[in-house]
């Protein structure tokens, strides 16, 4: 009998604890140990760190509500900071992010991009003229109207179980409704950018908050829950929306109307990939640039950005998210209300816009879509009382602390830990050109590790020749080779190192094309494949074959091949209906050839991006 | 090599191979007899020459017209292994020429309607194959890898779309991508190891660990002349060429970054172009040779078929005595 185990005491069922906790010392609870046998890896106090390859457990305000005692509202705010500061023990990285976002409790109700949550936030908003700070929503009835106070505090005190039935059954009544808003509205809002439901929250938010507030009040009532139990409810309705399939020719018409840049639809298109745009390159540029100056409502910073990403100057996740968001930095800048209208819901759909248009330029990246999402909410949760120059200057520097944060910061986490897996001696294997590899091998090389590369490159994009010429010049020695070589060159290899666009839910790594046959011939030949990756570009959408989402590029980069006249055997044949050049530019490569992902969370498995994702939540991803 | 016909007369005299001619023993009449059952190794056919000793002797003629009638003897064995020789070697020009179409034949039995077939780079014999089935009114669809660095992808897709059938031209990179919605990856090959193994052009390992992946049948097809009675050892490297690097790498544009002066003076650029690739038998589902569909386990039996035990390893011949 151990003697430090406690005496097991039973765990109200209501309030279940989900996920990794640490043992709660530093909360005022009554369930000392009851939670430590649960989760024997995190046996040890918050206090210690931790070794890199632990997800440090997040601080839920379950910690701290443990007792479901509706009346000590006001005691879990300040203990809910310090699990913040205590949590920051964990990534020291991350702690002036913990530090600033203390002013978010741990709680995910409050934001959630669910068009019902932002619309109740949007209409509690509305009721509260007196909100101090921003979206501590759901917690407290002291921020409600009085008369919701009441109604809320007596609500709380009733037992969970019909308390929660009750909610239930009006949000599920409010949910229908506003889903009903959504579909009309929908109809005319502009189409949401591919894997992200950001346009959508936005217009039924204007929707909803047409409507009655009466919704509102129980609305809010229903937010006062205990335990984690609404949370869950919250995740369930946090599918990610479907994204726009290009097959359904009345969505595809519409979007037309409204768009910017003239697409004209490629001939010869592939079956198979129907429900993915394809247009005609080459005419898309030189038209953009002659309607430079009849675009009065484009930004010229969002136009120039767009017309890197259509002529293919900007590429790479991490890339073309900055770019995206300096260019929203610009447009914030030069922003002023129009009379009557409030800043966020304008604003909000000014970046709706503009991000359509990048759209039309070229399919939204993953890291771009969880970038607009942050930057959405983060306007969303812009106090009413708030000035416009301090609004605007409070988004500029929250963007700009994305960036440094999830970016920057993050690279610096990812090469930290991945270059103790360098050892004098290895022969590293990469492929195409990613930022986080470039990196990393680069400090290795600074930290006089003797190893040296081999770049894999594959046509008809030839990445791999820019590293080549970067790394060389950097001095470490390269071999370079063409990816139907991989068998050959990879009983050479000790570690293979992969950068992913995106990483999705399922554990599946969604990067350039090639990367899966890369990784699959490593683990053929046993060769550890370490994928490096942001966790902002995590996702919760999953993925198993990469033909239900890609993205298609030119078809006749792959019937010319540049240099080599000779071989321009299909010039006659394009005009040919029996021939289909496809252009794939991402593949999607299984969980299981991955070794381990290299993320500023960690060294984790595969199996736990969807921990991160869910565990963390979208607001602590992105602050 | 289609017009070459070597004449069953040749006007040379190359009578090196005549010179030694062991008597008949009992390991030649052995031989003999094993050779009734196969088809004669070149081998034999060089050992079994009748020895100028055991016929009979004209008795009591003289010198010169011992000598001429040997001269007339050697003469005429010489022609006698010449036209044998050069018969072979017929044979085995009109095999190569008519194997396409017998594995073509057999193309109907294995291709069904509504189905996706992938191949990489460009076999002649795989082209053969798939027009075969097309011609039977079979309604296909074939991704062609372009296969890089040779482009001969492009060339394969040329042909088939001249055709008539539905092609899709894809990267080596999007095999992986693609082989998920394909029915059969159909190959030819370069050589066929007595292992079942396959020197195949470079990049088929990594479509048949793909297709392994996805339970995609891999098809090879080769005609018998490719079989190689060598068991491969580390094949990749011993069994291989490189080609030149600047089918991948322009010289132009990496000059500077190949400047020797640095450092250890070793160069930084290593640019590693191979031909073939290796498949293990494993990776191989079927072979498809003029002879029928066989399992990689069977080919050595082929090789015995083929090839004479004797014929396995070309050893000089030690002088003998006459």
């Amino acid at each position: 009998m151990e003697p430090r185990r406690n005496p097991r005491t039973v765990i109200d069922p209501k309030v279940r604890q989900v996920g990794f906790f640490a043992p709660p010392d530093r909360s005022q609870s009554g369930l000392p140990d009851a939670a430590s046998p649960v989760h024997a890896s995190s046996s040890s106090p918050s206090g210690n760190s931790l070794s890199p390859v632990m997800i440090p457990p997040p601080r839920h305000h379950s910690d701290n509500l443990i007792p479901p005692l509706p009346s000590p509202r006001s005691v879990p705010h300040p203990a809910v900071p310090s699990s913040y500061t205590a949590a920051s023990e964990f990534s020291p990285t991350a702690a002036s992010s913990y530090s600033s976002g203390s002013r978010f409790p741990g709680d995910g109700d409050d934001v959630s991009f669910s068009p019902g949550r932002l619309a109740k936030e949007n209409s509690v908003k509305v009721m509260a003229s007196s909100v101090p700070t921003v979206s501590l929503v759901n917690k407290p009835p002291l921020n409600i109207a009085a008369t919701d106070k009441a109604g809320a505090e007596v609500l709380n005190d009733r037992p969970k179980a019909p308390k929660e039935k009750m909610s239930k059954a009006e949000r599920r009544a409010l949910q229908e409704s506003q889903r009903a808003a959504k579909a009309a509205a929908k109809a005319e809002a502009s189409k949401g950018p591919a894997g992200t439901p950001g346009a959508a929250p936005a217009k039924p938010a204007k929707a909803a908050s047409r409507k009655s507030d009466v919704a509102s009040a129980s609305v809010t009532a229903s937010e006062k829950k205990g335990g984690d139990r609404p949370t869950e409810k919250e995740r369930k309705k946090d599918v990610p929306h479907p994204r726009m399939q290009y097959d359904d020719t009345s969505r595809v018409e519409k979007a037309k109307r409204r768009a910017v840049v003239k697409q004209t639809e490629a001939r010869n298109r592939v079956e198979l990939f129907r429900h993915l745009p394809q247009y005609e390159h080459g005419s898309q540029l030189p038209d953009l640039e002659s309607k430079f100056f009849q675009l009065d409502p484009m930004h010229p910073a969002v136009y120039k950005v767009g017309l890197h990403y259509l002529s293919g100057d900007i590429s790479g996740g991490n890339a073309r998210c900055i770019a995206m968001l300096q260019a929203f930095q610009e447009v914030i800048k030069d922003y002023s209300t129009p009379p009557e209208k409030t800043l966020s819901r304008d604003l909000t759909a000014k970046i709706s816009s503009y991000v359509s248009f990048f759209t039309e330029c070229r399919p939204l990246s993953v890291s771009m879509g969880n970038a607009i999402r942050f930057l959405k909410s983060r306007i969303a949760k812009l106090p009413l009382t708030m000035s416009e120059s301090e609004a605007k200057t409070t988004l500029q520097s929250d963007i700009d602390h994305f960036i440094n944060e999830k970016i920057i910061v993050a690279d610096k986490v990812i090469v930290s830990h991945a270059v103790t897996k360098i050892r004098d001696g290895d022969v590293l294997l990469t492929y195409g050109s990613s930022s986080a590899v470039e990196m990393i091998l680069q400090r290795a090389h600074e930290l006089g590790k003797q190893f040296r590369v081999v770049l894999v490159d594959s046509r008809p994009k030839l990445e791999g020749q820019l590293l080549l010429r970067r790394l060389v010049a950097k001095g470490i020695s390269c071999t370079y080779t063409h990816i139907n070589a991989i068998s050959y060159i990879m009983h050479e290899a000790t570690r293979v190192f992969l950068g992913a666009s995106a990483v999705l839910s399922n554990g599946t790594v969604y990067s350039r094309v090639g990367t899966a046959c890369v990784a699959m011939v490593a683990h053929a030949f046993d060769v550890p494949v370490l994928v490096c990756c942001e966790a902002y570009k995590f996702h919760e959408r999953v993925q198993l074959d990469s033909i239900c989402s890609n993205e298609l590029g030119d078809p006749h980069a792959i019937a010319n091949v540049p240099g080599r006249e000779q071989l321009n055997f299909l010039d006659g044949c394009a005009k040919s209906d029996n021939l289909q050049l496809l252009n794939l530019i991402y593949d999607v490569m299984p969980s299981d050839y991955v070794s381990m992902i290299i993320t500023d969370y960690g060294m984790v498995p595969p199996t736990s991006v969807p921990v991160i994702v869910r565990e963390y939540r979208r607001e602590h991803l992105w602050m | 090599m289609a017009g070459l016909n070597l004449s069953a007369v040749s006007d040379d005299d190359d009578d090196n191979d005549q010179d030694d001619h062991p008597v008949l023993s009992a390991a030649a009449v052995a031989a003999a007899a094993r050779s009734t059952l196969r088809p004669p190794s070149l081998q034999t056919l060089l050992e079994d020459m009748p020895d100028p000793a055991a016929v009979p002797h004209t008795s009591s003629s003289g010198g010169d017209s011992e000598e001429k009638s040997k001269s007339a003897d050697k003469s005429s064995r010489s022609r006698k292994l010449k036209h044998d020789v050069i018969e072979a070697v017929n044979e085995l020009i009109e095999d190569i020429d008519t194997c396409h179409e017998q594995i073509a034949e057999q193309a109907v039995e294995h291709i069904h309607h509504n189905e996706v077939i992938l191949t990489l780079g460009s076999s002649r014999t795989v082209l053969e194959f798939l027009y075969a089935a097309k011609e039977k009114k079979r309604s296909f669809r074939v991704f062609v890898a372009e296969g890089a660095p040779r482009y001969q992808g492009h060339l394969l897709a040329k042909e088939l779309v001249a055709r008539g059938l539905q092609t899709t031209l894809i990267t080596d990179s999007a095999v992986f991508a693609m082989i998920s919605r394909v029915n059969m990856v159909i190959v030819g090959a370069h050589a066929v190891m007595a292992n079942g193994g396959v020197i195949a052009p470079v990049g088929l390992n990594m479509v048949a660990l793909a297709a392994q992946r996805h339970a995609v049948p891999f098809v090879v097809l080769a005609g018998s002349h490719k079989l190689c009675p060598l068991y491969p050892h580390n094949p990749e490297v011993l069994l291989n060429e490189l080609r030149s690097p600047s089918e991948l790498l322009d010289f132009g544009e990496f000059s500077d970054c190949m400047d020797f002066g640095s450092g250890s003076g070793s160069p930084l650029i290593h640019v590693v172009n191979p031909t073939f690739d290796y498949v293990p038998p494993k990776l191989v589902s079927l072979f498809i040779t003029d002879t029928g569909g066989h399992n990689p386990s069977y080919m050595y039996r082929l090789i015995a078929d083929y090839y004479s035990a004797d014929d396995l390893v070309l050893q000089r011949k030690a002088a003998a005595s006459n």
